[in-house]
């Protein structure tokens, strides 16, 4: 913080009054709050797809990779169940999404189970795989030629779209992203499968010795990481987009890797992380405006408190004001 | 995407206008709110303001606003998805803004939207895009007829050229570009009728690797002089100026990147634009949905002309202004002949700058080298 009040200073701005308008641009008023809630709901999603491979000492960084691939098969889901009533449609969307990204991120776990392949490489490469297949998909095979703009999916149909939470101005997202979150929590903590996978995550030997399945216990949780991301692109575009194009890479899958390292990789700490993360983001243009600084600002913002948090890392359990601070 | 459609900042401004009725309705003090200190004026830019390019030229339009009292909040790099409705409402929400201005091609779906929202403020999109009845009345869209600035270009360029051979770099064969393209062409003709262009589209609107590859395989090739049409001219601009060839410039005066070689330029003159906007709000006229305009209405211009500009290039270039600030001038006048021969223009047909014929262009006048198909 004291660090991006530096960067502020010699960018020529007040650092407290830039603070002042994250603040208001993030939390300030009943509006801010719904744009921060509204951010903050695919980030939560994102950020599981870290943080539960992480249980097992994986660092999995291709949530962007698995939201696009769950967007295009929520997509086609929406498409090929033309016809059927809504409620229908939206869970076969929500399955679609979850299935495609399951795999896809479940392909890189398999990779790390069976050939030994590190998943932090094959994730982010399969992330620039599922951008240009979405870019091969939109320019040809499922283009809506009526969309002039920019290549563009069809629309999975404004019925099929999932609205509002009553009273608010943020979609259903918010609540799929909370119960995500919750879900894993209990998965991680209370089950036989949590608990296998964080003893893989303390010690691999050890839980070989022990007889766990390690490679089927990586695969997994890189499926249900890869799940909860690519619920995350179904839920951009039954929510917001209702189809598909390059709208959909806007870099929530990576802001979702900075939630979860800041989350400490904790499912339950995923919403209040991902909560600040939404509204430091929501706060973006309100900063720009008011200050008249550049738009990455918020982005270095965000790097700052990353590599905060990596390097109190090692410092962890020494000093324990160090890891508040960092956040 | 941002595109080039020069439009409408300016009409922006006259929405400006409308928006000071706006304001009244809704501010607590209408007297106050009659002042222009009242007004804020939110933009939105696609790129980076510091672009050299399309960007930059809306963002100075808007800094001249500042001088007059009026506030001005911006947002610079906004994504032409929900972002863009997102951004609005956050102007009009935090900051209290009665007046938009949307400055990219992609922003018109949003935009509208956004505007039904909120009818007692004012939208204007920088566009080709045409407002229809039944669309928001608090909308509309500005657009310039560019292509005047690059006829006049073309015949600096075919004066400047010793080989005849012209180069012109483009982002994607739509029809702004094309009509670029052949008034640049048309112009360089009647200075030199043997003068080509020869056109390379990149595919996209800012992709400076492929822009400077694209120079430097126009110089390779004994092109002379290039121009451009993409989001940011600066790299096309520089590239030409260490190939040592001439440029003539797009969107804004690029001439502090290419000492040397820079010619001119087809440049917004948005200042204009939105001063007049403001103008109008003052004065609490009603702003037309459409705006239009070339030479004549000062929406364009052309950058001064370079050292290496001689006074035969400056007189006849000079001319032709001239004449389209008279309002006589065509360009796209028949008898004219596509680059497959065929006539697309028969004689004694004309179709004036205003004729929306015109903003349907999908073809590539006699003398273009290059394809529509990119």
């Amino acid at each position: 913080m004291a660090l991006f009040g530096v960067f502020l200073a010699l960018s020529g701005a007040n650092p407290i009054d830039v603070f002042a308008s994250i603040y208001r641009g993030a939390f300030g008023s009943w509006f801010a709050w719904q744009n921060t809630l509204q951010l903050a709901a695919p980030f939560m999603l994102t950020a599981l797809c870290t943080a539960l491979p992480a249980q097992l000492g994986l660092i999995v960084i291709g949530g962007e990779g698995a939201l696009i691939i769950g967007g295009i098969a929520a997509v086609v889901a929406a498409l090929a169940m033309r016809g059927a009533p809504p409620f229908a449609v939206i869970v076969g969307m929500m399955a679609g999404g979850m299935a495609a990204g399951g795999l896809w991120v479940g392909l890189a776990g398999a990779l790390r189970a069976y050939r030994g392949v590190n998943e932090t490489i094959s994730t982010l490469l399969l992330n620039y795989i599922a951008i240009a297949l979405m870019n091969h998909l939109v320019t040809g095979p499922i283009r809506d030629p009526e969309v002039v703009n920019r290549p563009s999916s069809w629309h999975v149909g404004e019925a099929n779209m999932i609205g509002s939470i009553p009273g608010m101005d943020v979609h259903w997202g918010l609540v799929i992203g909370l119960v995500a979150c919750a879900a894993a929590f209990v998965l991680m903590h209370s089950t036989v499968f949590g608990f296998a996978a964080r003893m893989v995550g303390g010690n691999v030997r050890a839980a070989r010795l022990a007889g766990l399945p390690v490679p089927l216990l990586t695969i997994t949780a890189c499926m249900i990481g890869g799940a909860a991301a690519g619920l995350a692109g179904m839920v951009e575009v039954a929510a917001v987009h209702g189809r598909v194009s390059s709208s959909l890479v806007v870099g929530y899958g990576y802001t979702g890797v900075l939630v979860a390292f800041i989350a400490r990789q904790n499912p339950l700490a995923v919403v209040p992380t991902a909560t600040l993360l939404g509204g430091i983001n929501a706060s973006s243009g309100l900063v720009q405006r008011t200050h008249d600084l550049p738009d990455a600002t918020v982005l270095v913002m965000q790097g700052i408190i990353f590599l905060m948090i990596l390097v109190s890392e090692p410092l962890y359990g020494r000093f324990r004001m160090l890891q508040r601070q960092s956040i | 995407m941002a595109d080039h459609y020069a439009v409408s900042r300016r009409s922006f401004l006259k929405v400006a206008t409308a928006s000071a009725a706006g304001v009244l309705t809704y501010s607590w003090s209408p007297l106050e709110a009659l002042a222009a200190t009242d007004l804020v004026v939110g933009a939105l830019y696609v790129g980076p303001k510091t672009d050299y390019g399309w960007n930059q030229a809306h963002a100075e339009g808007v800094a001249t606003l500042k001088k007059s009292g009026v506030k001005v909040v911006e947002e610079e790099r906004v994504p032409e998805t929900v972002q863009v409705a997102k951004s609005m409402e956050s102007m009009i929400k935090l900051d209290k803004a009665t007046l938009i201005f949307a400055t990219s091609f992609g922003y018109w779906d949003q935009m509208l939207k956004t505007a039904e929202k909120y009818p007692n403020v004012q939208f204007l999109h920088a566009a080709p895009t045409v407002w229809k009845e039944g669309m928001p009345k608090n909308a509309g869209s500005y657009n310039g007829y560019i292509d005047e600035a690059q006829y006049v270009s073309g015949i600096v360029a075919a004066h400047a050229s010793k080989t005849g051979k012209l180069g012109f770099v483009g982002a994607k064969p739509y029809p702004a570009s094309l009509r670029n393209i052949n008034s640049f062409t048309l112009g360089a003709r009647t200075v030199n009728p043997k003068a080509t262009t020869q056109v390379i589209f990149t595919g996209d609107w800012v992709l400076p690797v492929k822009e400077a590859e694209s120079v430097n395989s126009l110089a390779d090739q004994g092109i002379d002089v290039v121009t451009c049409h993409v989001d940011s001219p600066k790299v096309v601009v520089e590239t030409a100026e260490k190939r040592g060839i001439y440029s003539c410039g797009y969107h804004m005066n690029q001439a502090v990147l290419a000492p040397k070689g820079y010619l001119t330029g087809a440049e917004w003159n948005w200042e204009k634009l939105y001063a007049d906007y403001v103008q109008w709000m003052r004065e609490g006229k009603q702003w037309p949905h459409l705006v239009r305009g070339g030479l004549k209405e000062r929406i364009v211009r052309n950058s001064p002309y370079g050292t290496a500009v001689s006074e035969k290039a400056r007189k006849q270039a000079d001319a032709a202004r001239d004449k389209f600030m008279s309002g006589s001038f065509v360009i796209y006048k028949g008898p004219i002949k596509d680059n497959t021969g065929k006539t697309v223009i028969a004689a004694g047909e004309s179709h004036g700058q205003t004729d929306v014929w015109l903003e349907s262009m999908n073809w590539l006048v006699e003398g273009v080298i290059g394809s529509t198909t990119g």
